[in-house]
């Protein structure tokens, strides 16, 4: 069973398409990670994955939703209260504390009482080793702080999909390891299924079960998708330059 | 024509820059004669790295701009009604707390200058009025003068202003900041409706705290007048009964509702604006801006449209 069908996405802003005709799918209970260079589109694909924006062309299933064409307003709604999803700058309510930013939607979206909430809450901070932090405002953190806490609050309603974009961007070794670490644990305790946005090679391969590769230079005049699969065999055996070059550090002459 | 470098003992990236520029003027490669191996090699290298400029950003013409601006105000006008609609259904997405935080900062932090400015204008008012009216022998009737302008009109009108000039920029630039942090988006993504959360308790203090600004700048306002009045000798009985016979219940709560009318239309541009924001933190300060400027001439108009009602009910 997959839980996101991507078919013939493109995506133009203007004159300028920043990729054509990519299709993937992401099965059920894997990490799954969307890589590329910068500007290849990455973000924005993520952004229609989340139903942030609707792709030119093209249709995206999420969870068995249909979130693209003319009744994807209703397939959004209903998985976006099935996802979670941490943005690259961690995205977090800066009049709360972080204790408040994870509590915000089971506040909303469960009948938990404040006490329970609060456990739980305190507990998702704990996972991201932000325990001691739980009564900082956004503004008193550090970008990887501001992260973690982000993928806190994704993972406040256990969601069965997770997306990540560029969780481990701008930390420490340390922390990213940990982090790569509790991805792969909710992947086997839970079940999780979680797409990542990344270019950070280390944690791709230590995380990714599959992956797409995109390139802003995969046609002539657009960017689009140049490989696809298990990001291990790709870097053994892929003999496309740029993914070469990605993964092998071989930059064509 | 050929370019002979053999003079040539150092050139920098900027150098090389200049002499392909050269070239690409003149149209065609031009061979490059007596050059020093590491000058070719950064020749070639800065050869390497111009590329043909990308498709030019489309250029978009006025009009469907402004239509856009149109729809997307309607839309989002649409969003607000339907927020206040499903509002039993999604009351957890409002925060009692935000709302009591939002009437402090649109209300009671406002009342000083409130009390001042309403003060202040009623003293400036009665004091210009006065000069004519005495010619005339009436200048007791600057009391019925200043109390009628000042419930029916200039109450809730000033209260307005200084909400959109002290509220409206700081709810446009808040939720403006949030739109480029992308915490609305966030807001998407957990499936919380951005109005009811953002927009909703703003609209709410800001209907609530107005008949109040407008009540308090109403009495400030009679104050300053009485000033002017006692001033010239009228003892405070003969202003009272003069305010009392002018000024009719009628004409206060009809200021106070107008207040309200446009203290909603305040928030709701100003929410608005910050919703719109683009990126950038160029374009926080473009909200605020478009926040006082709508707020006030929103303002305005409604007071003009008030005006006619009013004409036309008899009131």
């Amino acid at each position: 069973m997959s839980a996101i069908r991507v078919s013939g996405v493109t995506q133009r802003f203007g004159a300028r398409t920043i990729f054509r005709d990519v299709s993937f799918e992401v099965r059920d209970g894997e990490v799954f990670t969307i890589l590329g260079g910068s500007g290849c589109g990455k973000s924005t694909m993520l952004n229609q994955l989340v139903g942030l924006l609707a792709p030119t062309t093209g249709t995206i299933e999420v969870l068995g939703h249909t979130i693209t064409g003319k009744a994807g307003a209703e397939g959004r709604h209903a998985m976006q209260r099935e996802v979670g999803v941490m943005f690259q700058s961690g995205a977090l309510f800066g009049s709360m504390t972080l204790l408040e930013n994870v509590m915000l939607p089971l506040e909303i979206f469960t009948d938990l009482p404040p006490d329970g909430r609060a456990a739980v809450a305190r507990m998702k901070l704990g996972l991201v080793g932000l325990g001691h932090a739980t009564a900082l405002m956004p503004a008193e953190i550090s970008g990887g702080m501001a992260k973690r806490a982000g993928i806190a609050r994704a993972m406040a309603l256990d969601p069965p999909l997770l997306f990540l974009d560029e969780p481990s961007a701008g930390l420490d070794p340390i922390t990213s390891a940990e982090l790569d670490r509790l991805i792969l644990g909710l992947r086997d305790d839970l079940g999780t299924t979680f797409v990542v946005v990344t270019h950070e090679l280390a944690s791709i391969l230590a995380i990714a079960d599959r992956c797409v590769m995109l390139d802003r230079n995969a046609f002539p005049d657009a960017g689009g998708m140049i490989a696809q699969g298990d990001p291990r065999r790709l870097r053994d055996e892929s003999t496309h330059p740029m993914v070469r070059a990605f993964f092998r550090r071989e930059i064509p002459e | 024509m050929a370019v002979d470098l053999s003079g040539l003992v150092y050139c920098d990236l900027s150098g090389a820059s200049l002499l392909l520029s050269m070239e690409a003027a003149h149209g065609a490669a031009l061979p490059i004669l007596g050059a020093v191996p590491h000058v070719t090699a950064l020749l070639a290298r800065a050869r390497a790295s111009v590329t043909p400029a990308g498709p030019r950003a489309a250029t978009r013409s006025a009009s469907p701009n402004l239509v856009r601006a149109v729809g997307d105000a309607i839309a989002y006008l649409g969003e607000v009604v339907c927020a206040v609609l499903f509002l039993p259904a999604r009351r957890r997405m409002l925060r009692w707390p935000d709302l009591l935080r939002f009437a402090d900062q649109a209300g009671v932090r406002a009342i000083p200058l409130i009390i001042l400015l309403g003060y202040l204008m009623g003293l400036i008012l009665a004091f210009q009025s006065a000069v004519p009216m005495r010619r005339f022998g009436a200048d007791l009737y600057v009391a019925n003068l200043v109390a009628i302008s000042l419930l029916r009109e200039l109450g809730p009108l000033l209260a307005a202003v200084i909400l959109a000039g002290r509220t409206g920029s700081a709810f446009a630039a808040e939720i403006g900041s949030m739109k480029v942090n992308q915490e609305v988006d966030a807001l998407v993504t957990m499936s919380i409706d951005p109005v009811t959360m953002l927009v909703l308790p703003r609209l709410m203090a800001a209907i609530l705290v107005m008949p109040a600004l407008a009540l308090i700048l109403d009495v400030a306002g009679l104050l300053g007048m009485t000033t002017v009045m006692t001033g010239f000798g009228y003892p405070l009985i003969t202003i009272a009964r003069q305010v009392q016979a002018a000024a009719t219940p009628l004409d206060l709560f009809g200021g106070l509702f107008k207040g309200m009318c446009f203290g909603s239309a305040v928030a709701v541009i100003s929410c608005f604006a910050g919703l719109n924001t683009g990126v950038g933190p160029r374009a926080v300060g473009q909200a605020a801006t478009a926040a006082v400027v709508g707020g006030i001439v929103a303002t305005i108009f409604l007071d003009g449209l008030f005006s006619i009602l009013f004409y036309r009910l008899g009131l």
